[in-house]
C-alpha cells in the first residue's frame, strides 16, 4: 500500500509483517523511531504472539536476540553507531552461533569526536563480524531489504545487518508502498530453526573449540557465507514476483554497460550520484554507476563484472579505514586485480557532510581528466588541516 | 522457608542422601533417576565446588521443572570444563553465549519461550562470581528490574578461577589472589565493602532471592525447588569453595563451606520480595579462624607474623551478619563464643 511515511515507519512495518516473535532494542539515535513503532504495535496488540524487550544496553539487546533466536524465536533488533560498538562481541557471537537475527543499523558516524549524524564508519567497522551486510539506497528498499533479510538470515542460518543511511533515510518521509501482510506471508514463511534449545531433544550450544577445530568451524563459516551470493539475487528474484518490484539483489548497475568512468557507492547518496551522472550524460559524458547493495560477503565475480570495461572508477564511501584510506575502494580493487584500471577512493559525508551535485560535478570532471589523486577527502578545509598539521609539528 | 536439617540418630550426623530416611524425604541426588545434568567426565579440578554446586541445583531444577527446562550459561570454569568441543557433559538443553550476559541471554530464551505460548519450559542462567557480580552485572540488574522469569544461579567461588584467581567484585577482604598478592603492608584484597548481590538483588525487590552452599545440600535442593514456585526473576547465591584458588585440601570443599557458615561469614537466607523471610541458625559456631586457617589464600594473616587486627576485623564482619541475619539461636552451641580478638 503506498503510503507517505517516514523512512522508520516504514522499516518498522515491513518488519511487523515478518512476524517477529521477540524485538528488543536500546534506544539510540537515529533508529529510535523504528523501534518506537514497533512497541506500539507490540502494545496495542497489532502485532500478535510477539515479544518487546526494553533492555538495559546494546549489549544486553544483542544477547536476549541470541537467547531468543536460540529458542526459535524470530527475532529482531535495531541499534546505530556507539550502540552498534556497544555490542561488538555480541554481534561476533550471533554470527559465530550461526542464529538468523535480523538487525537495522540506522547509519551513524562513531566518535570521539562524538557525532550523531549520518556516515558508514558503525557498520563499516563490523564488516569482518560475520553478518550480512546489506544497504539500502532508498526508503521503499530498506523496507523490502527487511522483508527479504529474515528470508536470507533463515534459510542460510547466518544473521544481516540492513544498513540504511541515519536521519537521510530514517527521518525522510516519501512515498513507500508498504508491504501487504499476505504478500508477506507469500514471500515469508515461518521460521525453521537448524537446531533449537528444546528439554525433549537436548543440545549444548556454544561448546569451546580448541586449536584442533577452530580453523575448521571458522573456513564453515566462510564457506556458509559465501552461500549468501547465490542465494541473495533468488530472494530478489522471489520478492519481484510476489512484489512486482526490483529490490535488494548483490549490485545495481546504471548506465555501467560502456562507460568510461564508473562511479561505486553504497547507500542513499546513489540517488545524488545518478541526479548528476543524468546531467553529465546529457552533456555526452561517459559515465555510470555500481551501487552496492551486499557488501558482505563481497560480491566479487558481479562487482568485476561489471567493472570489465570501465576506464576508470571512482569509489565515493563514507567511511574510511584510518591509516589506510578506503574500506569499499580496497575490496573493489581486489575484485580488479587482474585489470590495470585506476581506482579513485573518494571519502565523503563524514558525520554528515553533505554531499553536494556541485562537489560530485566538480569531482567526476576532476576524475575525467584523471587528476584525481588516488585518495581524496570530498570539500576537506585544507588550508584548515595544514595549519593544524604545521601547529602540531612545531611542538 | 528453611529445612530442617534431618538428623541421623542412628549414626549421629546430619549426613545428606541417607538411606535411613523414608524415599520421598530423601535428596534428589540419592535419587538414582535424577537428571544428572552435568555427568561424569568433565574437567573441573579434584574437590571443584562450582561443579558439584552446578550438578545439585540443575538437578533440583529438573525435577522441580519436570524436566522442562532449558539453562543458560556464562563463560567461565564451568562452561569451560564441561564443554570441550566436541565434549558436553550437559544432559540438559544448555547454551552459552559470552562472559557478560548469560542474564540477557536468559532473557532472550524466556521471552521467545513467551512468544510461542511455551512458559512451561523454565529457565536457568548461571555463572561465576565474576560473571555476576562484574562483568554481567549490568545485565543481571536488568533482568532484575524486568522481572523477567528467569532464576539466577551463582556459583561464588570469590574470584576469577578460570583466569588463574584474580580479585573479583566478590573476593572477600584480605584474602590472597593473583592481583591482590600477599606483599606490602596491608597484603591480600582490600577492606570494603565488596559486592553483596544477594543484598543488591533483594533492592530489586524480586520475587525470590536466596543463600546456599554445597555444604548443605538439601537446604540447597529446598531453595531451588522454592525458586521454581516463583514466576519473575529469581536468584540463588551458592558459595561454592575452590581448593584451586582458596588453597585448601581438596576433600576439604564441603567442609570450608559449611565453616563458612558456621563462623558467620557467609550467611544462609531466604528473602521474598526485598524481605528477609528465613535464616538458617548456626548449629555450633566457630571463629573465623577456624574457617582462615583451612586456606593458604589467608596464610598471611597467620605467617610469618600473625595479623590479629586483620583476623579482629573478620571476625567483626562475621558478627556483623549473626546480627544482621539473626544467625544464632537457642539451639546453636558455642552462640556466646568468645569476644573477636581472644580465638586462640
Amino acid at each position: 500500500m503506498l503510503k507517505q511515511v517516514e523512512g522508520s515507519k516504514a522499516v518498522a512495518d515491513a518488519v511487523a509483517c515478518c512476524r517477529p516473535e521477540v524485538i528488543c532494542a536500546y534506544p539510540i539515535s537515529p533508529q529510535t523511531h523504528i523501534v518506537e513503532g514497533l512497541s506500539r504495535l507490540v502494545k496495542a496488540g497489532e502485532l500478535k504472539n510477539c515479544e518487546f524487550v526494553n533492555v538495559e544496553s546494546e549489549f544486553a539487546a544483542m544477547s536476549v536476540a541470541i537467547g531468543s533466536s536460540a529458542t526459535g524465536a524470530r527475532t529482531y533488533t535495531a541499534t546505530a553507531s556507539q550502540g552498534l560498538l556497544f555490542m561488538v562481541e555480541a554481534v561476533f557471537n550471533a554470527s559465530g552461533l550461526g542464529l538468523p537475527i535480523v538487525m537495522t543499523v540506522a547509519n551513524r558516524a562513531i566518535g570521539g569526536p562524538i557525532n550523531i549524524w549520518n556516515d558508514h564508519s558503525d557498520s563499516m567497522s563490523q564488516r569482518d563480524s560475520g553478518w550480512i551486510q546489506l544497504y539500502a539506497e532508498t526508503n521503499q528498499e530498506a523496507a523490502d531489504l527487511h522483508v527479504q533479510a529474515f528470508r536470507i538470515a533463515e534459510e542460510l542460518s547466518l544473521p544481516v545487518m540492513v544498513c540504511m543511511d541515519g536521519f537521510i533515510l530514517t527521518h525522510a518521509s516519501e512515498q513507500v508502498d508498504i508491504p501487504e501482510q499476505e504478500q508477506v506471508d507469500a514471500f515469508l514463511p515461518p521460521y525453521l530453526p537448524r537446531q533449537v534449545l528444546n528439554p525433549d531433544a537436548p543440545i549444548s550450544i556454544g561448546a569451546m573449540v580448541g586449536p584442533e577445530a577452530f580453523t575448521e568451524v571458522r573456513y564453515m563459516a566462510h564457506a556458509k557465507t559465501l552461500l549468501a551470493l547465490e542465494k541473495i539475487p533468488k530472494v530478489a528474484q522471489d520478492f519481484e514476483k510476489i512484489f512486482h518490484r526490483t529490490s535488494g539483489g548483490l549490485v545495481r548497475s546504471y548506465f555501467c554497460e560502456g562507460a568510461e568512468t564508473v562511479v561505486v557507492a553504497l547507500g542513499s547518496v546513489l540517488g545524488t550520484i545518478k541526479d548528476v551522472v543524468d546531467e553529465l550524460r546529457e552533456d555526452g559524458a561517459s559515465i555510470g554507476v555500481l551501487g552496492i547493495i551486499t557488501f558482505r560477503p563481497f560480491p566479487f565475480e558481479a562487482v568485476k563484472n561489471a567493472l570489465k570495461n570501465a576506464k576508470r572508477i571512482v569509489v565515493i564511501e563514507k567511511a574510511f579505514s584510518v591509516g589506510i584510506g578506503g574500506i569499499v575502494a580496497e575490496n573493489i580493487k581486489t575484485s580488479i586485480a587482474d585489470q590495470a584500471t585506476p581506482v579513485y577512493t573518494v571519502i565523503a559525508g563524514l558525520g554528515g557532510r553533505p554531499i553536494t551535485k556541485t562537489s560530485l560535478d566538480a569531482l567526476f570532471h576532476r576524475a575525467f581528466s584523471d587528476s584525481l589523486g588516488p585518495l581524496t577527502f570530498l570539500d576537506l578545509d585544507q588550508d584548515l588541516v595544514n595549519r593544524e598539521i604545521i601547529r602540531e609539528g612545531s611542538k | 522457608m528453611a529445612t530442617a536439617p534431618v538428623k541421623f540418630y542412628q549414626v549421629g550426623s546430619f549426613a545428606v542422601g541417607n538411606r535411613l530416611l523414608p524415599p520421598e524425604q530423601r535428596s534428589i541426588q540419592s535419587d538414582a533417576e535424577r537428571t544428572n545434568a552435568l555427568t561424569s567426565g568433565h574437567r573441573a579440578c579434584q574437590g571443584c565446588g562450582e561443579a558439584l554446586g552446578a550438578r545439585y541445583a540443575l538437578d533440583a531444577a529438573m525435577r522441580a521443572t519436570d524436566g522442562k527446562m532449558i539453562a543458560v550459561n556464562a563463560t567461565g570454569c564451568l562452561e569451560v570444563f564441561s564443554t570441550p568441543y566436541p565434549e558436553s557433559s550437559w544432559r540438559i538443553a544448555w547454551l552459552h553465549s559470552l562472559f557478560g550476559n548469560a542474564p540477557a541471554v536468559a532473557t532472550g530464551v524466556a521471552a521467545a519461550l513467551k512468544a510461542q505460548g511455551r512458559t512451561d519450559i523454565r529457565v536457568v542462567a548461571q555463572g561465576g562470581d565474576g560473571a555476576t557480580v562484574d562483568i554481567g552485572f549490568g545485565a543481571l540488574s536488568g533482568m532484575f528490574e524486568r522481572n523477567d522469569d528467569v532464576l539466577y544461579i551463582c556459583y561464588d567461588n570469590e574470584a576469577y578461577m578460570n583466569t588463574g584467581v584474580q580479585r573479583s567484585g566478590a573476593t572477600p577482604p584480605a584474602a590472597r589472589t593473583a592481583t591482590t598478592q600477599a606483599v606490602g603492608p596491608n597484603p591480600g584484597n582490600v577492606f570494603g565493602q565488596g559486592k553483596n548481590l544477594p543484598r543488591i538483588a533483594m533492592a530489586h525487590e524480586i520475587p525470590y532471592v536466596a543463600t546456599a552452599t554445597v555444604a548443605d545440600l538439601r537446604d540447597l535442593e529446598a531453595k531451588v525447588a522454592r525458586a521454581m514456585e516463583f514466576r519473575g526473576a529469581r536468584y540463588l547465591h551458592l558459595l561454592v569453595p575452590c581448593p584451586l584458588g582458596w588453597g585448601s585440601a581438596s576433600c576439604d570443599t564441603v567442609r570450608i563451606a559449611r565453616l563458612a557458615t558456621q563462623s558467620g561469614l557467609f550467611p544462609v537466607f531466604e528473602a521474598e520480595r526485598g524481605e528477609l523471610v528465613s535464616s538458617t541458625p548456626i548449629r555450633q559456631r566457630v571463629g573465623v579462624e577456624d574457617y582462615l586457617k583451612l586456606q593458604s589464600r589467608y596464610g598471611h594473616l597467620f605467617s610469618p607474623k600473625r595479623r590479629e587486627d586483620v583476623i579482629d576485623h573478620l571476625q567483626a564482619n562475621a558478627n556483623r551478619n549473626i546480627w544482621r541475619y539473626n544467625l544464632v539461636n537457642a539451639d546453636t552451641k558455642n552462640a556466646d563464643l568468645l569476644e573477636p580478638g581472644t580465638l586462640s
